[in-house]
């Protein structure tokens, strides 16, 4: 038995009866989340890092069973590091640039993520969900020893819920019998299958895709490189796909499309999957099969993604396919955006309808999540005999020409959502500056004499806004009732990363960031009333 | 720049035999796989996304 096979056997929040089982009216909560996934449990951290109580239930025990999500990118490990465990995983997690396309039985290109220098961290790590939530529970764990108001609850199963104007009625089973809780807030961030989501009858729309895909993780010393291997119909799985990733602790990811017609049973059959690894990578091949399975997927979304106090983040809100990362990688981005939000309108600093910009920003994210991993599966599975000869005629001629390279889609990676036209952004007042640090946009990252910028920006303990200074003098009074308002100022040349990244053509810059490091406005400098109107705006106070 | 639906081609027979010589010797999926091919040679050619659409356009008769 391998190391990580006892990570996802060992219960780490096992079931232990609490007082609230025992008390006779139904004990309250600030937030209840449900589901101690990748998104779960980063949602409660944060809410916990900036003093919002929470208590997250998992009917279940145990970090996830098999890898399931492996591909992490840049802007979900800034985030982590806000919450305290982003180094962690990158240490553990396997770094990763360069990918190869493969189209029947030769290479036809390959591409390189070329990260651009000066950030803290990469642009993907591949690393096993077991292994994420494994942090994610150690740092929750950590901020329970500090005394930070968080727990855990496993084995508590939500079977049934009652919105009320103030609050919602829950109704929770354990292995010991039922009991009731009170929430201010119902966060679900209970998966694709949400049962919050069906509690509430709620619609989930979207395009069902008819395929199927075999994953098997499987453990072995094997010398390919570091790098993500993709096959267009090859000999070893004709007329279909492939794909081969690594994980820490020589755990491979391979991938098989199999198509919608398919024995189950059959395909999970170990004496099947060997069959199909020896014929791609070769009969000789030595290996130990950590875990299979087969899954099928939707690119699907609510409508809205909160209703009344009931709050819907990650796969729960919106569902895509595999290819480009853009599950749990836009979940963690959920809670980027929802938790500073929570926290505001639970300490009267901001409106109620502050919330209505998490289903704005969010929703933007997912549509976009959407698109793109709908037509990495359109070109990946083409729908019809045309669009097959299209999809080949791009691959061959990638061989041989760059400009059909960015036409091939084995999956457009995550990269950061920036939100236009989100209703908490200024409109820019420095056009001439950099499009990369618009409003809406995450802060991009730069290396500082003492460290990285991003490691000073955003809310850890506090809903947090700062003002960036750069060449700009910003008055020691400035402050907000109940606002936790930071100047950073920086020499305009300070770093030419600086200049790149926030200057632009501008001499001097002023940028309002917001607890989830984004960039809420932006000016050529100081005035006084012009920030007190952004930060109101930013706040869904609408000036 | 628009997209040109006026004669453009000095000697449109040579230009067109030139595509049907082409596709001489090829079976039907040889030949569905050279349009194919061809078709985004000359979209990445002319780049334009605004044409390109007027060219979509024009070809639904």
């Amino acid at each position: 038995m391998t190391a990580q096979t006892k990570i996802f056997e060992t219960p780490l929040y096992p079931y232990a009866r609490h007082p609230d089982q025992d008390a006779t009216t139904p004990a309250r909560h600030t937030a209840v989340v449900v589901g101690a996934g990748p998104v779960g449990l980063a949602l409660a951290i944060d809410l916990a890092q900036m003093g919002v109580e929470v208590l997250v239930i998992d009917d279940n025990d145990k970090v996830s069973f098999g890898s399931r999500a492996i591909c992490f990118a840049k802007r979900p490990l800034e985030i982590l590091d806000r919450l305290g465990c982003g180094v962690e995983m990158v240490d553990k997690g396997v770094v990763w640039n360069l990918g190869k396309v493969f189209f029947d039985d030769r290479q036809v290109y390959e591409f390189n993520l070329l990260p651009e220098k000066g950030h803290k961290f990469p642009a993907f790590i591949n690393l096993q969900q077991y292994y994420f939530e494994d942090y994610l529970v150690a740092r929750a764990r950590e901020l329970q020893a500090e005394g930070a108001p968080i727990s855990l609850r496993g084995k508590n199963k939500l079977t049934a819920i009652d919105q009320q104007s103030d609050h919602v009625m829950l109704e929770i089973d354990t292995p010991e019998g039922p009991y009731r809780l009170r929430a201010d807030w119902l966060i679900a961030c209970d998966g694709a299958g949400s049962p919050v989501r069906r509690m509430l009858g709620l619609d989930f729309v979207g395009e069902v895709f008819q395929d199927n895909f075999l994953i098997a993780d499987v453990v072995m010393e094997a010398d390919f490189p570091t790098e993500r291997w993709f096959w267009f119909d090859p000999p070893f799985n004709r007329g279909q796909s492939a794909l081969l990733h690594k994980q820490p602790d020589n755990v491979w990811r391979i991938d098989f499309q199999i198509g919608w017609d398919i024995d189950r049973e059959k395909e999970l059959d170990p004496a099947n999957i060997d069959k199909r690894l020896k014929a791609m990578l070769g009969e000789d091949i030595q290996y130990e099969l950590e875990w299979s399975s087969i899954y099928t997927f939707q690119c699907r979304r609510m409508e809205k993604f909160h209703d009344g106090r009931v709050i819907f983040a990650g796969d729960s809100a919106h569902q895509v396919s595999p290819f480009g990362a853009r599950g749990a990688n836009s979940g963690l981005q959920d809670t980027d955006n929802l938790a500073w939000k929570l926290k505001l309108i639970q300490d009267g600093t901001a409106p109620e309808s502050l919330l209505d910009s998490y289903d704005a920003e969010r929703i933007h994210g997912a549509k976009e999540n959407i698109l793109n991993s709908t037509r990495s599966t359109d070109f990946i599975t083409p729908k019809s005999e045309t669009s097959r000869i299209f999809r080949d005629a791009v691959l061959d001629l990638s061989e041989r020409h760059d400009f059909a390279r960015p036409f091939v889609n084995s999956g457009r990676l995550s990269v950061p959502c920036i939100y236009d036209g989100s209703p908490l952004n200024t409109p820019d007042a420095l056009p001439e500056g950099p499009a990369r640090a618009r409003p809406g946009a995450p802060c991009p990252d730069l290396p500082l004499a003492d460290g990285f910028l991003l490691e000073r920006l955003g809310g850890r303990t506090a809903p947090r806004f700062q003002l960036l200074a750069i060449g700009v003098d910003v008055p020691a009074d400035l402050a907000v009732p109940g606002l936790d308002l930071e100047v950073i100022a920086l020499a305009p040349d300070a770093t030419p990363a600086l200049t790149e990244r926030y200057l632009g053509e501008a001499q001097t810059a002023l940028y309002l960031i917001r607890p989830d490091q984004h960039v809420a406005a932006r000016w050529p400098g100081f005035d006084r009333a012009q920030v007190e109107t952004a930060l109101a705006r930013a706040l869904g106070k609408e000036a | 720049m628009s997209l040109i639906l006026t004669r453009n081609t000095p000697h449109a027979d040579d230009v067109y035999q030139r595509l049907i010589d082409a596709h001489e010797g090829k079976t039907k999926a040889e030949s569905d796989a050279f349009n194919a091919r061809l078709i985004l040679i000359l979209m990445n050619h002319i780049g334009d996304e605004t044409v390109i659409a007027e060219a979509l356009a024009a070809a639904e008769i």
